[in-house]
């Protein structure tokens, strides 16, 4: 078997597939649909969408357009963006949705949290947590939806936290690697799975196979990635790609 | 046309979808009666073994199931929670189980080793164990998604069709007359899947 996952990850902003830089810099990279579909096509482990209009101006997840990636995807699906009560989870999963990822909700409602888990089980609850190094080489937790960060301390606090409340897997995205193609912070992926027990997605800065590989040696259970999936040569070209079963059984196992 | 039981606790819009893709004419099920006309069954599930037995209790789904299966020999397909569904107990909860086939659910901690991750997650192969109508027994490696902390215990062993390794081995299928039961996901498994499910609509 394949013991890690590796998990192309789609931004959507009002509709569109886009690509962020460090968080930043929107880009325009064509229809979320046809790209889930040539995913499908290719095959891939896992699919993680993104709605990051929906957190950011605090809207209701867009329904019909999550119905519409659920139906292309024969394969696990996990969508996020704008979640923050239990009806709107409970929505998400009957349109066909494996999991949900929660990042502000984090921040703001622990308990709702805790009702997900109960209600739907851990492993259907993504909570990802998004980490910028500052000039000191320290650690900053950053929450996207209200643009604050904390420090290291309220970091560690928050992640003990979500582990108790019980959600199934930890996605930790990195921001100052975020659509760089610079190569993972192998130092945060490493010091976070340390702390934790369950399955930890690493995200950010992947450029090559070898770069997934050093992030699973790191401690990811699995590796996710946008910009690699995405974008071809130093130009940015869009082209999707997914390197085959076999190659990531050669490169994983 | 073949019923989707949706009680609840399960993505069956998703299973839905992949036996229209297949082919087949479907209608999702929410009360008992809406099995009238139904010539197959899939009950898939997620979630916690006796919240979903209480669920099908209470519904009275459990009754129309029994009727179907046993009496009138309808084939049904248990997917995840849906193949633990149908054995008489399980370590994750008190309830009974439907009972329909001799056996138990147990959980994984039971034949894993200490540094497997539980739930076990993420995609594994099989190992055909015999002739079946549900897999094809072909030379390529066939894999699956699986997300499960509990696992069929079948009375009798060579029941099971296919098994899987995680820690130890465990029965990832089984065929028992016209019950079938798998312990992935061929909802979530592409074209691996999509044979399974189109095997299961040509009954």
């Amino acid at each position: 078997m394949l013991k890690h996952r590796v998990i192309p990850t789609l931004l959507i902003q009002n509709g569109d597939l886009i690509k962020t830089s460090k968080f930043k810099n929107a880009e325009y990279i064509g229809d979320p649909v046809n790209a889930i579909k040539i995913f499908n096509e290719k095959e891939v482990d896992e699919l993680i969408v993104l709605d990051v209009s929906k957190s950011k101006e605090k809207l209701e997840p867009d329904y019909d357009l999550i119905e519409e990636f659920a139906g292309e995807c024969f394969m696990p699906l996990t969508y996020g963006g704008g979640i923050k009560t239990l009806e709107q989870a409970g929505r998400i999963f009957r349109l066909g949705v494996e999991k949900i990822c929660i990042n502000s909700l984090c921040f703001r409602d622990v308990s709702t949290i805790k009702s997900m888990v109960k209600k739907f089980g851990s492993q259907s609850i993504v909570a990802s947590i998004d980490v910028k190094k500052t000039l000191f080489g320290r650690y900053k937790l950053y929450d996207s939806s209200s643009s604050c960060s904390y420090d290291a301390k309220f970091l560690e606090n928050h992640l003990q936290q979500l582990l108790h409340v019980g959600v199934g897997e930890i996605m930790l995205g990195s921001i100052d690697k975020d659509g760089t193609l610079s190569g993972p912070d192998l130092n945060i992926i490493k010091k976070v799975s340390e702390k934790i027990r369950i399955p930890l997605i690493s995200i950010g800065g992947v450029s090559s196979l070898e770069d997934i590989k050093n992030s699973v040696l790191a401690g990811a259970s699995a590796v996710a990635a946008g910009a690699f999936f995405v974008f071809h040569g130093k130009r940015r070209a869009v082209l999707i790609t997914y390197p085959s079963y076999q190659e990531l059984e050669a490169l994983l196992n | 046309m073949i019923v989707v039981i949706d009680y609840g606790i399960n993505n069956s819009s998703s299973v839905a979808r992949m036996i229209q893709k297949v082919g087949g004419s479907v209608k999702i099920a929410t009360f008992p009666e809406d099995l009238d006309g139904a010539s197959k069954i899939v009950l898939p599930g997620v979630g916690h073994f006796d919240e979903g037995i209480k669920l099908l209790n209470d519904s009275g789904f459990s009754d129309s199931i029994k009727n179907c299966v046993l009496r009138l020999k309808m084939p049904i397909l248990g997917i995840c929670l849906g193949m633990q569904l149908f054995c008489e107990s399980s370590e994750e909860g008190t309830r009974k189980g439907l009972g329909l086939i001799p056996g138990k659910v147990l959980h994984l901690s039971d034949t894993s080793r200490e540094d497997l991750k539980i739930p076990h997650m993420g995609w594994n192969t099989l190992e055909i164990t015999r002739p079946n109508r549900l897999l094809n027994d072909c030379s390529d490696e066939q894999r699956f998604y699986f997300v499960h902390s509990y696992y069929v215990q079948l009375r009798s062993p060579e029941l099971s069709i296919a098994s899987t390794t995680y820690g130890a081995k465990f029965c990832s299928a089984f065929e028992v007359d016209n019950i079938f039961g798998v312990q992935f996901h061929p909802e979530k498994s592409h074209r691996f899947g999509i044979n399974l499910m189109s095997n299961f609509v040509d009954l």
